[in-house]
């Protein structure tokens, strides 16, 4: 009897007692040396049981003969999945990864990540370090990553601009599904309308870049890919609501028509109507703002052919208004009661894009685009005017395959765009008028060698004529060598061309009392040259383990240097001038960063980032205004582990600090409108809480600017808005207090 | 424009008699995790003549584009061999296989287990 008694009272030990899965995974090399990789991924496909590897490399995951399939996976290395049959000990060797996109497309990834392996300095911001700030736009989602800066909201219109290494966002090549989208009207605002949620992943580049996406891209390029129909949540709902009075909602609604065919429709709409002016400066702190912003994206399939295409139309509209908070557009317009402006746009978008990939020689691949925007923006600042028409019409088709084998690979293809800008500027009741067409066409060509090891190369030329530019070659090249594990040793250099559009890239100069002088020298741009530059790079990356989790530290260093410039003179605080380059122009920059995996779930990034930037203007050679020389930022992300329903706590916070910067001169100003020659420094924090409930459910809260920074006078001559020292362009600082908001979001798969 | 025909008919024919360019063909190779397969690829692409290979690890397929006109099967088949990896009908050389890394013995049977 008492021996059933035992076997009853053991039988729930039984049940529970689980099996274990153990083993050790290395990281595979040519040495034949067993090295433990630290901190790799050990998970069972389609469950949220895993485990992370300890110091040496070992872990043990709970085992049940109905997990069949384990999944190892490391930042930097190839996702291995593992066919388990027994719960043996297990040893397995991961191998470096040669391609960025297998590492995207694992569960558990680092939030943005550097390849150690491609030629370029490509940094790739997957949707989860789109959700570490309650990212509105395109341009608020790269505040979290310190390769871009993004500059504290314009004193006017609240937008904010980015920069790469020093030089502001014009000489970025922004595009979204790889075509320049943001550029000519579109430069300024551009980014904020491109609402975060349909953001699928950005790829940020250092220095020039491919030819692919054309000869613009001077000091990176950006390409934010959008949200297929294919992969996106069948319905999609996220409400935002913040104290500074603003409110958005976005919704995406994914259908599939028929086997092949997919739809989805992405609506935006955002709002800010309530008045503030925390400062008592008499002008409003942040706009009012209205956008309703609407795509409708068609996505067809046809794996067995290799056909995939893309159909996408956009409509915008998008209202501003901003100025004294007792301006009333109706009654005050024009008039010199109150300062006021109002900013109005419209833009749609068409674009289309095919690609065929060969079944039977699957290294030849066929793409073409075409892409049509019409964008129009009715404006005035005060009692200035500037209205902006710009069409544009871009196509390109690309052709890849191999020479003699896949070591040799090679991408060509020819583009051609047109440009018409027709914009009105000037004093409303005396206004002139800028027309110009700009067309090129161009062919490229783009070789990459891999030697299958340590070593890999792009190289890249394109040929372009273009009516106003010339015809002008663009060379650029990026090499990759690996010295030793875990190192990265990358170099760059090219060429870069672009028209500057000098209204369109500077619109904040309208909201002050200068005047526009434009230093005719006949060339073909509002009688001004193209900008040419040179952009060279170094950088290095090490991976390493430090208190036995992963670490890595960068090194870039970067020179831009100006062959032609249109120099933006803001010496004369009457005037705002802009001239042909007389001398030298440079922006150096030096970045370093490092990050960490603390903890299970911590993570910390910290960076430095030097900028000497540099021009020669009619005043002698002088540092470019408004640009801090030292930034520190520091960024720590907390997860905690995610529960069997998909339930986690995700905590970031994000420091930034800047150095003090120089002050356009102000020395012929009466004493009360001159400024400091430089200002102060200025350090803000940025917080944010999410609770994931489930997959379906989550909701967030964050804190915007906590320490309360606000910079004392944002508007020199406030006080008088319709006279002579009045500028609302030399903002340095965050003009809005702090600021909390809230927001949900919900899916439906 | 008859004769153009002829002409045409002509070249399309010898096209046809003309050794593949881009010939496919696919092997069975053994091995057993994914430096196996950098190594088999690596050692067919530095072959002259292959275009491309793709070597699947869990069927253990490799996918060959090659030019018939600068290589052949055999030629291929023998640079895997000499890298160490069997084919179905064919042994590599021991002494190949013996310097393969630990973690790629594919005959042995417990480093199988483990993967």
């Amino acid at each position: 009897m008492k021996k059933y008694i035992y076997i009853l009272v053991c039988l729930p030990f039984m049940a529970w007692s689980q099996q274990v899965l153990k083993g050790h995974i290395y990281e595979a090399n040519q040495t034949n040396k067993n090295y433990p990789l630290v901190g790799a991924n050990v998970y069972w496909l389609n469950t949220e049981i895993g485990a992370v590897t300890d110091l040496d490399g070992s872990f043990s995951i709970p085992y049940q003969s109905n997990y069949k399939n384990l999944i190892i996976s490391y930042v930097g290395y190839k996702t291995d999945t593992l066919k388990i049959k027994s719960s043996k000990d297990l040893k397995h060797w991961l191998k470096p990864t040669s391609s960025l996109d297998e590492v995207a497309i694992t569960a558990r990834n680092k939030s943005t990540f550097a390849s150690y392996l491609k030629a370029e300095n490509v940094m790739t911001m997957s949707s989860d370090e789109l959700l570490k700030s309650a990212c509105c736009n395109l341009c608020e989602s790269f505040e979290t990553n310190p390769s871009i800066d993004v500059n504290f909201a314009d004193a006017i219109t609240g937008t904010r601009q980015i920069k790469m290494l020093g030089l502001n966002s014009p000489y970025i090549l922004t595009a979204i599904e790889s075509v320049p989208t943001v550029r000519g009207a579109a430069q300024i605002y551009g980014l904020s309308f491109v609402p975060g949620t349909w953001v699928e992943s950005i790829q940020v580049t250092k220095g020039t870049g491919t030819v692919i996406n054309g000869f613009e891209s001077i000091a990176g390029q950006i390409n934010a890919k959008l949200q297929k129909p294919v992969e996106d949540s069948k319905l999609f709902l996220n409400l935002y609501g913040a104290a500074n009075g603003r409110l958005e909602l976005n919704t995406h609604l994914n259908t599939k028509v028929s086997d092949k065919l997919y739809t989805g429709l992405y609506l935006h709409g955002n709002l800010r109507n309530q008045k503030f002016d925390n400062n008592n400066d008499s002008f409003l702190d942040v706009p009012l703002a209205e956008q309703i912003n609407i795509m409708n994206r068609w996505q067809y399939v046809d794996l067995e052919k290799g056909i995939v295409s893309f159909l996408n139309v956009r409509i915008l509209n998008d209202e501003k208004q901003t100025g004294q908070v007792n301006f009333s557009p109706d009654s005050d317009r024009f008039s010199t009661t109150y300062w006021g402006s109002e900013i109005d746009t419209k833009r749609l978008d068409v674009s289309g894009k095919f690609s065929y990939a060969n079944q039977d020689i699957t290294h030849r691949n066929f793409d073409a685009q075409a892409n049509f925007s019409t964008h129009n923006q009715q404006s005035y600042f005060g009692q200035n005017i500037y209205n902006i028409n710009h069409n544009s019409l871009y196509s390109r088709a690309i052709y890849s395959s191999i020479l003699s084998n896949t070591m040799h690979k090679f991408k060509t293809g020819i583009n051609f765009s047109l440009d018409h800008y027709d914009e009105i500027t000037g004093i409303y009741s005396n206004t002139s008028n800028y027309e110009r067409e700009e067309n090129s066409i161009g062919a490229f060509f783009e070789y990459n060698y891999d030697n299958l090891g340590a070593f890999n190369l792009t190289a890249g030329i394109r040929v372009d004529n273009s009516n106003l530019l010339g015809v002008f070659v663009t060379p650029r090249l990026n090499v990759r060598y690996t010295p030793w594990s875990r190192g990265s040793l990358k170099a760059s250099l090219g060429r870069g061309k672009r028209s500057a559009n000098i209204f369109a890239e500077n619109q904040n100069m309208f909201a002050s009392s200068r005047s526009i002088n434009i230093v005719n020298s006949n060339g073909n741009i509002y009688g001004l040259d193209p900008e040419i530059a040179w952009n060279y790079g170094l950088s290095f990356m090490q991976g390493f383990n430090l208190f036995g989790r992963t670490a890595d530290v960068v090194f870039d260093f970067y020179k831009t240097d100006f062959k032609n410039q249109v120099v933006v003179d803001w010496e004369n605080p009457n005037q705002i001038s802009f001239y042909n380059l007389n001398g030298t122009s440079y922006a150096n920059s030096f970045q370093t960063e490092f990050n960490y995996n603390v903890l299970r779930g911590l993570d910390l990034r910290l960076a430095y980032k030097y900028y000497d930037v540099k021009t020669t203007y009619t005043s002698g050679k002088l540092e470019k205004p408004l640009t801090p020389k030292h930034r520190l930022f520091a960024n720590t992300a907390y997860k905690t582990k995610v529960k069997s329903n998909g339930a986690q706590w995700k905590f970031d916070a994000t420091y930034n600090w800047l150095g003090e910067q120089r002050s356009p001169s102000t020395t012929v100003n009466p004493e009360l409108y001159q400024l400091p020659d430089y200002t102060p420094t200025v350090a803000t924090v940025n917080a944010q809480i999410t609770k994931v409930f489930s997959k379906a459910f989550e909701v967030y809260a964050g804190a915007e600017n906590i320490t309360n920074t606000r910079i004392q006078n944002p508007i020199l001559g406030a006080d008088n808005p319709f006279g002579d020292y009045f500028d609302t362009t030399l903002v340095y600082g965050p003009i809005f207090g702090s600021s909390y908001y809230l927001g949900l979001r919900y899916r439906l798969n | 424009m008859k004769n153009l025909l002829v002409l045409i008919t002509l070249f399309v024919s010898a096209m046809s008699f003309a050794q593949n360019k881009n010939a496919k063909t696919t092997l069975q190779v053994n091995g057993v995790c994914e430096m196996c397969k950098a190594r088999i690829e690596k050692a067919c692409i530095k072959t002259k003549g292959v275009k491309s290979a793709n070597w699947n690890l869990d069927t253990h397929e490799l996918s060959l584009v090659y030019n018939e006109n600068k290589t052949d099967l055999k030629a291929i088949k023998q640079s895997v061999l000499n890298a160490g990896h069997d084919l179905k009908d064919e042994k590599a050389p021991d002494e190949a296989y013996n310097k393969l890394h630990g973690c790629c013995k594919y005959r042995d049977e417990k480093v199988l287990d483990a993967h």
